[in-house]
């Protein structure tokens, strides 16, 4: 039986160009319907998969559509699949992408270029379909460069602003690395196996050599860190939340920036048979985890403590991928769109209430005014700081007891960062919500449409986490390995957690001039984390800096207006010193000119004469 | 051959000789004179020395095609003559004067 998948992106895209098409003229009544029900339809599509797609562990559902790309043997089709793991990528994606949605509805009310968010949003979402639904790394590519072309236009979005645009390009420039990566990545599969499908490519793996596959691996997890801001191309996301709130909540913390770990998780084949690779992406998630962290403890605007918080979770999911607990990275993923995109949707709540204001010093007291979002964040800020039964509890302690089996410094080093978490999280909680109130105006709680998905978001990150045990549905594809089961372990991890909190609460509500004292007694460290450890800087002075002024002075006035204008240039002038020349002969004179034909001919002759006349 | 009469007397250079003569003075002609209508005259006066050439060198070898030559040369001379005289007319209608160092508007 055919399930017609193709209807899960198709959706989307029609609301993209419903609303991209005819937007502008319609009213936002109904541009809000078209968006919001074209991806509620395709999250309905993707229940009636679920329920009537059968064993999707032994039976995996793929279609063929058509073919996309023939050239001798090489075919590329436009095939769809789903197993267990497209299923749980789908159901997140286009579930959250409908709560998102719902919630932008009340968000961007009062926003110019309302029919334009809505149509890159329904853009987004088809993209990102695309990229977990993809048969082959070609059409995964198509969805992942989609969905990088979305981020960039919708951090851009208030395109007035110069930031905002400047923002994009960084988020897309850097991304260009990465899938530089990823594109090196697919030439070698193609070389090696002729072939980019996953299934052909996964099962002929285990038999390839172990530094080809090592590079591969390498490459695509370069391609990973791109698109899910891992060191070191991670600098574009805490930039990237000069986009709007929803935005940053569905591309840069629910959906987008996890592709690199679904990615991964889906090329686990490859990982597997290429240690040195998995080393490197463990490595790769801890250092990008416990660094990220430090970063938050000293930001002040709410939406770039979430960012770096963001950036130290996909640590954690890298870390996870890379120990070998792949359905743990993934769980981790799951319960992480929930309370990040409630994080974020609660500062967008946030931000609303205290009239666009991010910076959380002039924020304070907002538990009186807006209690719906301060008891859904709440959910949220417990889930991300691992207490139990909250669903980052569960996710964490998985990813954290598969590290300790791996190397036991890991765990610790991930154990201390999420301390850090729980730290951050808090005092951001702390900074906002209790106290007395430090901005301006009067502050007040969200529309309903906003509180709403706020509401189900947050039951989502307090029962996600028992609820749906990842390990256990993906058994199939990665089995839990049995580790030895060491006790303490969870009381570690939810002791660091607690007592985050507890430190929180001391500086923030308890010891108002504690961080202040805190400040002054380390000044230079917290000046160089405070700063982001001039991280932008040293990018720009040892890559932008030198690649800007190296195109400027070398291709640009050496190169360019140098020597290929100097050739072009010099050709008309010499051309112009030569016909200053003959100029001359040219007097306009009739008689002068008969003189000159009358002496060449006279020439012509006496020539011929000396030559001795016409031979035949 | 046959039908073409015999050559008579008169040596083949002194046509030449002729020949040369007249065309260097519609050289002359053209070089030295002012007046386009001289200078026109001139140009003629080449191209029937030019055709006393045909003519001598035609009868010499007894060969028509000289002669035919000839035709043509007078048949463009003739259309010459036309576009030449209907161009100076113009000329002088629109410059009053036949001057042709004074006929140079296109020079710069």
């Amino acid at each position: 039986m055919t399930q017609n998948l193709w209807i899960i992106p198709i959706l989307p895209f029609l609301g993209f160009l419903v609303n991209g098409i005819f937007g502008r003229k319609l009213p936002k009544m109904i541009v809000s319907l078209v968006a919001v029900v074209s991806v509620l339809l395709s999250f309905g599509w993707v229940m009636k998969v679920y329920l009537t797609a059968g064993d999707l562990a032994a039976n995996p559902v793929t279609e063929h559509y058509f073919t996309w790309i023939r050239s001798g043997a090489f075919n590329v089709g436009w095939d769809y699949t789903v197993d267990k793991l497209t299923m749980i990528m789908l159901m997140i994606v286009t579930g959250i992408g409908s709560l998102i949605h719902i919630y932008s509805v009340g968000y961007m009310e009062h926003e110019g270029g309302y029919y334009r968010f809505f149509a890159y949003l329904n853009l987004f979402m088809f993209f990102m379909l695309n990229l977990v639904l993809a048969a082959n790394y070609l059409l995964l590519f198509l969805g992942w460069e989609g969905v990088g072309l979305c981020s960039y236009l919708l951090v851009g979005f208030y395109i007035v602003k110069h930031s905002a645009t400047t923002a994009g390009n960084k988020a897309f420039i850097v991304n260009r690395i990465g899938d530089f990566g990823f594109s090196l990545a697919m030439f070698l599969i193609v070389v090696n196996f002729g072939t980019l499908d996953f299934g052909h490519v996964f099962a002929a793996a285990p038999g390839r050599p172990t530094g080809t596959l090592t590079a591969i691996a390498l490459l695509l997890l370069l391609g990973a860190t791109g698109k899910s801001a891992q060191i070191p191309l991670y600098v574009w996301l805490p930039d990237a939340m000069e986009g709007p709130t929803p935005v940053s909540a569905l591309i840069h913390a629910a959906t987008m920036v996890t592709a690199g770990v679904y990615m991964c998780t889906r090329s686990a084949v490859i990982f597997t048979h290429a240690p040195a690779a998995m080393e490197t992406v463990a490595i790769i998630g801890l250092v990008t985890a416990a660094f990220a962290a430090t970063i938050g403890l000293a930001q002040n605007d709410i939406k770039k403590v979430y960012a770096y918080s963001t950036i130290s979770q996909l640590g954690y999911m890298f870390l996870g991928v890379g120990v070998g607990a792949f359905s743990a990275g993934i769980w981790h993923l799951m319960t992480h769109a929930f309370f990040k995109a409630l994080l974020f949707l609660g500062a967008g709540s946030v931000i609303h209430a205290c009239h666009g204001e991010q910076d959380m010093r002039h924020m304070g007291g907002l538990r009186k005014y807006a209690p719906i979002t301060f008891y859904t964040l709440c959910c949220a800020s417990l889930a991300i700081a691992g207490i139990p039964p909250f669903a980052g509890f569960w996710s964490k302690d998985a990813i954290l007891a598969a590290s300790y089996a791996h190397a036991p410094w890991m765990y610790w080093i991930g154990t201390i960062t999420a301390g850090m978490t729980a730290f951050y999280v808090w005092r951001a909680m702390f900074m906002t919500f209790f106290g007395e109130y430090r901005g301006h105006g009067h502050p007040h709680e969200s529309p309903v449409s906003m509180w709403g998905p706020l509401a189900v978001l947050a039951a989502l990150s307090v029962v996600g986490g028992f609820l749906f045990n990842v390990p256990k549905i993906l058994n199939s594809m990665f089995p839990i390995e049995e580790a030895a089961e060491v006790p303490w372990l969870v009381y570690v991890s939810v002791l660091a957690g607690v007592l985050g909190i507890g430190l929180a609460a001391y500086m923030y509500v308890v010891n108002l001039d504690l961080p202040e004292r805190i400040t002054k007694a380390i000044g230079g460290l917290y000046t160089l984390v405070y700063n982001k450890y001039f991280i932008d800087e040293v990018y720009d002075a040892t890559v932008v800096h030198p690649l800007v002024e190296g195109s400027r002075s070398v291709l640009w006035r050496g190169v360019d207006q140098g020597f290929i204008d100097g050739i072009v240039n010099g050709v008309g002038q010499e051309s112009k010193a030569v016909g200053g020349v003959l100029r001359l002969m040219q007097s306009g004179n009739i008689r002068s000119y008969a003189t000159w034909v009358v002496l060449g001919s006279v020439a012509l002759v006496i020539a011929l004469g000396i030559a001795g006349g016409v031979s035949r | 051959m046959n039908g073409l009469p015999v050559p008579n007397g008169v040596p083949i250079s002194w046509f030449l000789l002729l020949s040369a003569v007249l065309f260097a003075l519609g050289v002359a002609g053209f070089i030295i004179r002012r007046n386009i209508l001289t200078v026109f005259m001139c140009i003629e006066l080449m191209l029937n020395a030019v055709n006393l050439t045909f003519i001598a060198f035609a009868n010499q070898h007894r060969q028509v095609s000289g002669q035919i030559f000839t035709f043509f040369v007078m048949v463009v001379a003739a259309a010459e003559a036309a576009v030449g005289l209907a161009i100076i007319l113009t000329v002088f209608k629109n410059r009053e004067t036949l001057n042709i160092d004074e006929v140079n508007t296109l020079r710069n």
